[in-house]
């Protein structure tokens, strides 16, 4: 089946076997590798994506079902050159260990600063529960992320 | 696999009529865990994610596709405090009120308020249209319900009259994305009557209608009818021991947690 | 004329800074190479057959149908393999497929591989097996009972008559942890159309793979060649082989590159997880908290296979006491063999397990005794010069246990709990508990734990240094698994060679030697040490053969004049120097467990608070106070990125995680009800470092993987019985344990 939508700006055609997910789609058709396949069951937010303005878990959305949909992975957040203001506060604060739950934290972050440009302590730990990281303990990434929620305010 | 994706619910319901094996996707929070690890291979998906008609919140009625995120802000006290700890952001922003209802799961964290508030499902089919259940009848068994295979779930239709004076509280072991161990609403009426219904402490939610008498018969409770009240309430609760509580850890948490609502109403 | 380099400018990203990591950039955006991520020009795909059975005879194993199947290439089974039949890390004693028999819940049976995934995992399902179901062994102490154990452990020291004032004993449990690192099992398998393979699979060490893997495909060494590959986390959990004796026959068979990745509930099964313990405890002290004499009985369950029990038993027996000095001690331990999955490694390595036993009898000391807690563990600190309180070794290097203790004294306590923000207490925003139902508790962890390889084991790390014009390349096998190793290596060679462009790297089994394995806190101090006395050593040689006495990236340098540039120095070829580097020698204990079986130590002192809703039993960890023994810090935002996360995973293990056995099946084998701390979970960690620099190893920095994971527990478990008043002996410390349901 074949389903179109839009994937960091640009429209994209997949061709979908079954009830795949997004993830599944992202990762094995578009070579968008970056959404991190860690739990499949919407358990651990390594694959965070924002759909139609949404931020999602990409495992739990159906790719035959975002059919006109738009959708920003982490590849369209930042890159190597131009890195979102996210992305260099995590790695100024020493907040990547193993990074598979990076990509993940980059999406979530970048979506709730965009919704709350200063958000309290509280609120960015309430925000990012639903990405979990084993590695660093989250000091770091609170660390950078209210470094970033400071400024300007 | 084929997928249809309605943009009204006519078309829904004449789709579903159509085909009543076909896999109802609403958020998706359910249904793709089964496909992820291979306990599901849909082959026919009817999306409802593009029907307006269920995505509104009216008075006295809330849309199956209305998502947690926007019932975080619902106007509905207790209806709000649960919407926050439904999963994690993530899934609040896909998951629907009316998936929880259809998924039926014993510690559905949507399923005691609408219980306290005697909610009824609407439900619809192209064949025999539109019927309202009570969702004391619409809840069977674990992960059963009585919505037959060519119905949608449409809307929770909340009765007028619900207490603003209502309070929800889920215990998890863990302080976020967690599923319940016990779960409780309390709404207590103007005339000092109070609705109690408990989830994840039996099959279905369930209402604790003995603890609900003793207040209707002590409506400013002294602390021995507190006491009596959680005692009783963790009588009327018929929970199990899995791998996530035991048994009687539920059935005292389920008093405990009844009290500390209760206390929170009559203090309001 | 040029002047030294020492004088002008300042190096930037050496020893003491916290540069950037090298892969921190692809790893933000999303560019970094997982193993998961791997793909290879028409690659297929593996899925496993696994027992849905603890214990079970396999009556019919027919792979037909599967064979049979659209897609698929090839399927696997014991009898495929074609040479040795088992694998191990020390001794090769489970099998690559369960052949006749499963002995655990989970065990591999068969691999199909086919053109995509979903075709391999629907064939697996054709495969026609019958079993006849046995009877599993899954308790721990009736295993003991049968004698069916891989590893007894006996200490004996001192006068086993001594007895003192007072006696406390206690029974104890841990329950099962796992790693749970986010990235799952992946590899990737490439043939070489030689007869050999390369191999990009999750290892924490490259070469025991390598050792593992070559003799099953009965091939030479060097045609199987084990590379590292980017991963998601380790922690102990990819130090056995797993997938890729599986990848390897079937890309040698497939003459295709085969590529496998585990789901979360399969990786649950796919690696070892962390020992269940039992545990019973005496101590003995005179009246002033002075110990006496200590014993001790543990149990580890080691599940079906050995995997490295032997060794994590030998930690659980030497470190069963703690940092605390006792002249009369005895210890019988034991690592069962069940049919529960097995266990081995995992971040702390059998201290974990008897630290919350310790802990807690020390904590029953103080309480029998009317001393101060933290005071009965000042008063009987180990340190250096004295003798370890069960092998009976000689404390030669660093052990700084009574500093650390009046360090964490000093520390503030936080402010008692005065909001009302549900994300403050006990139940979080499940709305559950106001703060007049909390109770606040305090709690120390002090703890001792090995560092690098024990008991006579040839312990050390290979690297290679290569100097051009354009910079530095450190080449090892060392695995990078998140936790920085990269950025310490390059800042202790630039460092060295006053040079700032250094690249590690990562080599495969065919290019470098050994770095051992990412494990044992063994690292920073081992590969880290090899950098750093590989580049001193090629900077002397450069220095001994232009008589200069200094280098940098100029060249050398004779009084401050550069003497000849690094240009003419690699005129012909980058200059090159390998090394294998090795800690002091240990050795095997006697038969009562005497000797000296360890070449370093490290301490970790934790104070946790936690509020406690006592009524349902809930538990909000306010805030773990740490002071950690480094030797020297070599990065300062890397040891707190550890010691922060080695936290997390303690304060899990005390309050969340734990695997639920039912008769030897994981009821619990997925995210949703495996509970790892999320952020509102994770408490604030404030670190305080004592750098007492220890006698061998890069300026005498000790390993910190582990420690913080071994100290954060006990604390917290502590804090808890403080809130509460009560004695608990199990953790995981669930709600209906607090409660008493």
């Amino acid at each position: 089946m074949i389903v179109s939508f839009k994937v960091n700006g640009e429209g994209r055609v997949a061709n979908v076997a079954g009830a795949e997910s997004l993830l599944t789609v992202l990762r094995e058709e578009m070579e968008l590798p970056g959404s991190k396949n860690a739990c499949e069951q919407g358990e651990c937010g390594s694959c965070s994506v924002i759909l139609d303005g949404a931020l999602v878990t990409s495992c739990l959305v159906m790719a035959a079902d975002c059919e006109g949909s738009e959708v920003t992975t982490i590849e369209g957040i930042g890159s190597e050159g131009e890195l979102h203001p996210v992305q260099q506060a995590l790695l100024d604060h020493g907040a990547v260990q193993c990074g598979f739950c990076t990509p993940g934290f980059v999406v979530a972050a970048a979506h709730l600063l965009e919704q709350d440009p200063h958000p309290s302590r509280d609120d960015i730990k309430e925000a990012l529960s639903g990405n979990i990281c084993r590695c660093t303990g989250y000091g770091a990434i609170l660390r950078g992320l209210e470094a970033l929620a400071g400024e300007g305010s | 696999m084929e997928i249809t994706r309605p943009t009204s619910l006519a078309d829904a319901l004449q789709a579903r009529g159509a085909d009543p094996g076909a896999d109802l996707l609403a958020g998706g929070t359910d249904l793709m865990v089964e496909v992820n690890f291979g306990y599901a291979r849909p082959e026919h998906v009817i999306s409802l994610r593009r029907i307006e008609e269920l995505a509104r919140i009216e008075d006295g009625r809330i849309g199956a596709g209305v998502t947690w995120a926007r019932l975080e802000k619902s106007r509905h006290r207790a209806l709000a405090q649960l919407s926050r700890t439904v999963g994690s952001p993530q899934i609040r922003a896909a998951g629907t009120i009316g998936g929880n209802i259809g998924t039926s799961s014993p510690a559905g964290d949507g399923l005691p308020w609408l219980a306290a508030a005697d909610a009824e499902i609407e439900v619809a089919s192209e064949a025999r249209g539109t019927r309202r259940v009570p969702w004391s009848d619409f809840f069977t068994g674990v992960k059963s319900n009585s919505l037959e295979s060519d119905e949608v779930i449409v809307a929770a239709v909340v009765p007028d009259g619900v207490p603003e004076n209502q309070e929800f509280a889920k215990i998890g072991q863990r302080s976020a994305m967690v599923i319940s161990t016990v779960a409780a609403c309390v709404m207590r009426h103007e005339d000092g009557s109070v609705r109690v219904a408990l989830g994840s402490v039996a099959p279905t939610p369930v209402r604790a209608y003995r603890a609900e008498q003793l207040i209707a018969d002590n409506p400013s409770p002294s602390a021995a009818v507190l006491d009596e009240f959680a005692r009783t309430v963790s009588e009327e609760v018929s929970p199990i021991t899995d791998h996530r509580s035991t048994e009687a850890y539920r059935r005292h948490a389920a008093g405990v947690l009844s009290r500390r609502l209760l206390e929170r109403c009559l203090a309001r | 004329m040029t002047t030294s380099p020492t004088t002008t400018r300042r190096l930037r990203g050496g020893v003491g800074e916290s540069p950037l990591r090298p892969d921190g950039i692809p790893k933000v955006v999303g560019n970094f190479a997982y193993a998961s991520d791997l793909h290879a020009e028409g690659m297929l795909w593996g899925a496993t057959l696994r027992s849905p059975h603890p214990k079970a005879k396999i009556t019919k194993l027919d792979i037909g149908p599967a064979l049979a199947f659209g897609g698929v290439v090839d399927v696997i089974t014991q009898e495929d393999v074609p040479g040795r039949p088992g694998f191990g890390m020390h001794v090769p004693d489970q099998p690559v497929f369960a052949y006749g028999e499963c002995n655990y819940w989970g065990e591999p049976i068969a691999v199909v591989a086919a053109h995509d995934l979903d075709t391999a995992k629907l064939a697996v399902k054709a495969i026609d097996i019958e079993y006849e179901v046995l009877e599993p062994l899954t308790d721990m102490e009736e295993a003991d009972a049968l004698d069916s154990q891989t590893r007894r452990m006996k200490i004996r020291r001192g006068d086993q008559d001594a007895f003192g004032a007072v006696v406390v004993e206690g029974y104890y449990e841990v329950g099962q942890q796992d790693q749970a690192p986010l990235g799952t099992e992946a590899g990737l398998a490439l043939p070489d159309g030689a007869g050999g393979v390369d191999l990009y699979a999750v290892s924490q060490w490259v070469h025991s793979d390598h050792w593992q893997i070559y003799p099953c495909l009965d091939v030479a060494p060097e045609q199987v060649r084990c590379h590292p590959v980017g991963m998601g986390g380790a922690f102990g959990a990819r130090e056995d082989v797993s997938m890729h004796i599986h990848l390897c026959m079937l890309a040698l068979r497939t003459g295709r590159p085969v590529k496998m990745m585990y789901d979360r509930a399969e990786s649950f099964v796919g690696h070892v997880h962390r020992h269940p313990a039992r545990m019973w405890y005496r101590h003995e002290a005179d009246s002033d908290g002075t110990l006496v004499k200590a014993e001790a009985r543990i149990i580890l369950d080691g599940g079906a296979y050995e995997s490295s029990s032997n060794a994590v038993i030998a930690n659980a027996a030497y470190f069963a006491f703690g940092p605390y000095k006792c002249d009369n001690t005895s210890v019988d331990a034991v690592a069962v063999r069940t049919n529960n999955p097995p266990a081995g490694a995992m971040r702390g390595f059998g201290g974990v397990q008897t630290a919350y036993a310790h802990e807690a009898q020390m904590d029953r000391l103080a309480d029998e005794l009317g001393i101060d807690r933290l005071e009965v563990r000042r008063i009987n600190a180990l340190g250096h010069g004295d003798n370890m309180n069960t092998s009976g070794q000689l404390i030669e290097g660093s052990l700084p246990t009574a500093e650390l203790i009046d360090e964490l004294a000093k520390m503030p306590l936080p402010d008692p709990v005065a909001s009302t923000d549900p994300r403050h207490l006990p139940g979080g925003t499940g709305l559950t508990t106001e703060p007049g139902h909390v109770r606040r508790g305090v709690g120390y962890g002090v703890t001792l734990k090995n560092l690098a390889f024990s008991e006579a084991f040839d312990d050390y790390s290979d690297a290679r240094i290569s100097i051009s014009p354009i910079g530095v390349e450190v080449y090892t096998a060392a695995a990078e698994v998140g936790q920085g190793l990269v950025t310490v290596i390059q800042q202790l060679v630039r460092d060295v060679l006053k040079m700032e462009n250094v690249a590690v790297i990562w080599s495969d089994t065919g290019v470098i030697g050994s770095a051992g394995s990412t494990s044992a806190s063994r690292q920073t101090q081992m590969t880290g040490g090899a950098a750093y006395f590989c580049a001193r050593e090629l900077r002397e040689q450069i220095l001994a053969e232009y008589g200069g006495d200094d280098l940098s990236i100029e060249g050398v340098w004779l009084r401050g004049e550069l003497i000849v540039t690094l240009d003419e120095i690699c005129a012909l070829q980058p200059r090159q120097h390998e090394i294998r580097y090795r800690h002091p020698e240990t050795f095997a204990t006697d038969e009562n467990g005497q000797g000296d079986p360890h070449p370093a130590y490290a301490v970790a002192a934790h104070r946790a608070v936690v509020d406690v809703d006592p009524e349902l039993g809930l538990v909000r960890v306010v805030q773990v106070d740490a002071v950690h023994d480094v030797g020297k810090l070599l990065n300062p935002v890397a040891a707190l990125g550890q010691i922060e996360g080695g936290t997390a995973q303690g304060v899990g293990l005390a309050t969340l995680e734990e695997l639920v056995l039912e008769k030897g099946v994981i009821k619990n084998p997925n995210f949703t009800d495996y509970l790892l701390p999320t952020f509102l979970d994770a408490p604030h960690v404030e670190v305080k470092w004592v750098e007492e620099p220890e006698r061998w190893g890069p300026l005498g920095a000790k390993g910190i993987g582990e420690p913080p994971t071994i100290s954060a527990g006990p604390a917290v478990a502590a804090a808890i019985r403080d809130a509460i008043g009560r004695h608990l002996y199990r953790v995981p410390v669930l709600p209906q344990h607090i409660v008493g349901l």
